[in-house]
């Protein structure tokens, strides 16, 4: 009996291996066809893989689509996502890789129910939609948008878009602010205005008058196309130079004041610790930064002849010259700026550089026209008494290793 | 000879009671500024925007008015000196206490300072407060109002944001347990942090501040 039982232990226990023995077998052969299959035909559409000249291509389609060879990505957070620098050619950041910063998420509103505000100290408040906005003269002005917490650091293994991504560029269009305020009987007492966005979070800051009027856009158009709902469908303010956080997405409402409104966002955020235990609040200027796009990680570069390439930009006007240096810092040359130079845009640099394979450091830096100079990190730490937070610009660059890989250099060791 | 005498008088009368008049008009009226004077001509983005200007009309005359009430319904920032503080309500520590455990605890911590989110109360870390870096207390009004809880923001009553900004004040050592914040009490609060802000006075050129 006990025997018996043990057979048929031993006879199951067969089946089992048997089955197992099948079924990796098949798993086996599974992945064998599949990989081989992978070697015979990519997982890409035929047309591209065999000869495009003998087939007939695509058909039209209402809206483009990139190639798909072509990823580029924001790299996102809950309430950021960064531009990709390193993977754009050129200044314009495609309006679908714009970086994006918000409080209260991307509000989806219906431009027919949208109205923006303007009040205060002024004789005439009024009520405009985004039909009446677009009636007005228009203009069309190209510009970087920056956030001003747009600074990290802290190990090798970081991107551009990682380093300062919330940085990009576009052509916007609309009308200019003053074009708006010349009707309406602005008071002498008028010296700030409040822009408040009808997110969830009513984003409000308050912004000098005379200091924006010049040059504030109420915003429309993005790259020839609406705003996009991430930039602030269907209206948003533009003031060329100022810190992203001031250009209020998704605009309802300015009020004409006297004094800064004080909101959380010109308060407690967006201000820093400076010398003496100092805060600083209402910096709103962006000042000028460069940052090499290529070589940069993760990319990996031959020994001869590259094209170094990146951007430069400031907020108090044109860049002047950007210099570029492949030994650490020891010599730097004059990179070629690519024109005509646009004010408070995204320049592109250039400079060729001939590796000879050694390992060494490449950096840029930036003079604008007022004669100011990107600082390296060690200044900006000792001018400050701080070792980051907002509008933080110091100069960055790349360690390229014996093998042409480059990684984000130490930047407290860029002097 | 009297009677241009009376006559004189009250022609001298009605000057000084015009002129008197007048003068009450020109203080009431303020002036306005010529926004033209404002725009500066000064980027590549201005080329011909000058000459353009000439040819437009006068007066656009877009959109529609705004009236007090729409205005009113929209108008909720709240300043240091007290201006857009609802007249009504008045908070209390206690009842702020209540609703902070109910609709700020979550993301703040039951004390202020064990987050998730942002500390809002000062703790050991040092890390920026209200209590240790907001430079106005009648930010805490305008912002708790405008945009928290975050889960459901601008749902709070006026009422209950007077109790929250109490709770939140007193949490942070700048009040006492009984004492109240309403639209009188709030803009007389004077903030530590406030003694440290500066300007930004930069203008470019070589200095690293």
């Amino acid at each position: 009996m006990k025997e018996r039982i043990q057979t048929r232990t031993k006879r199951s226990l067969q089946i089992v291996a048997g089955i197992i023995l099948l079924a990796s077998m098949g798993f086996a052969g599974y992945f064998y066809i599949q990989s081989h299959e992978q070697i015979i035909e990519p997982d890409v559409p035929s047309q591209i893989v065999v000869d495009p000249s003998k087939v007939q291509g695509r058909a039209t389609a209402e809206v483009g689509y990139r190639s798909p060879f072509e990823k580029p990505k924001k790299l996102i957070s809950t309430t950021s996502a960064r531009t990709p620098l390193q993977d754009l050619y050129g200044t314009i950041t495609p309006a679908d890789l714009h970086f994006e910063r918000h409080h209260a998420g991307i509000p989806e509103i219906d431009p027919e129910q949208h109205e923006l505000l303007i009040h205060g100290l002024l004789a005439k408040p009024i009520r405009l939609t985004l039909a009446d906005l677009k009636r007005y003269p228009s203009v069309s002005r190209i510009c970087f948008i920056e956030c001003s917490g747009n600074f990290r650091y802290g190990k090798r293994e970081m991107t551009p878009q990682e380093v300062c991504g919330l940085t990009s560029q576009s052509e916007w269009t609309g009308v200019l602010l003053s074009t708006i305020l010349k009707d309406l009987g602005v008071k002498s007492s008028a010296k700030w205005f409040l822009a408040e966005g009808a997110d969830g979070a009513l984003m409000a800051r308050s912004v000098p008058l005379e200091e924006a009027l010049p040059e504030a856009i109420i915003a429309y158009g993005q790259n020839g196309e609406a705003i996009r709902p991430q930039q602030g469908y269907p209206m948003r303010l533009v003031i060329p130079g100022f810190e992203g956080n001031t250009q209020i997405k998704w605009l309802r409402r300015i009020e004409l004041t006297d004094k800064p409104v004080m909101t959380r966002e010109e308060t407690s955020k967006y201000t820093e610790k400076i010398k003496d235990g100092k805060i600083r609040m209402f910096s709103l200027v962006m000042d000028a930064r460069s940052i090499i796009t290529y070589p940069a990680y993760p990319k990996t570069i031959e020994k001869g002849w590259q094209e170094i390439r990146g951007i430069a930009w400031s907020g108090r006007g044109k860049v002047k010259q950007v210099l570029v240096s492949t030994d650490n810092g020891v010599h730097w040359n004059e990179a070629h700026i690519q024109g005509p130079v646009l004010e408070k845009a995204h320049t592109a640099f250039r400079f060729m550089w001939n590796w000879d394979g050694k390992p060494t450091r490449i950096l840029s830096k930036v003079i604008d026209e007022t004669g100011y100079v990107q600082p390296t990190y060690n200044e900006l730490v000792e001018a400050r008494e701080s070792k980051g937070g907002y509008h933080f610009n110091p100069i960055v660059g790349w360690d390229i290793d014996k093998n042409g890989s480059a990684y984000l250099a130490k930047v407290e060791d860029i002097n | 000879m009297q009677g241009n005498i009376l006559t004189s008088l009250y022609a001298f009368g009605l000057m000084f009671l015009s002129s008197f008049f007048l003068a009450r008009c020109s203080f009431n009226k303020e002036e306005t500024v010529e926004i033209d004077s404002l725009h500066a001509y000064h980027t590549s983005w201005d080329d011909g925007l000058e000459d353009y200007r000439k040819t437009w009309p006068g007066r656009f005359d877009m959109g529609k008015p705004a009236d007090a009430k729409f205005i009113a319904k929209w108008d909720i920032d709240v300043r240091p000196d007290g201006k857009g503080l609802p007249k009504e309500g008045a908070g209390t520590v206690k009842s702020g206490a209540v609703l902070y455990q109910a609709k700020c605890a979550a993301c703040h911590g039951v004390n202020g300072y064990e987050g998730p989110y942002d500390k809002l109360v000062t703790d050991s870390t040092g890390k920026n407060t209200i209590g240790n870096y907001w430079p106005y207390a009648s930010t805490i009004f305008d912002y708790v109002r405008r945009a928290m809880p975050f889960n459901a923001p601008g749902s709070l009553t006026d009422q209950e944001v007077y109790d929250i900004t109490a709770y939140l004040l007193y949490s942070n050592e700048i009040i006492k347990a009984d004492d109240v914040i309403n639209s009188e009490t709030l803009p007389q609060i004077e903030m530590p942090a406030l003694k440290r802000y500066v300007i930004d006075d930069r203008k470019g050129g070589q200095e690293i501040r």
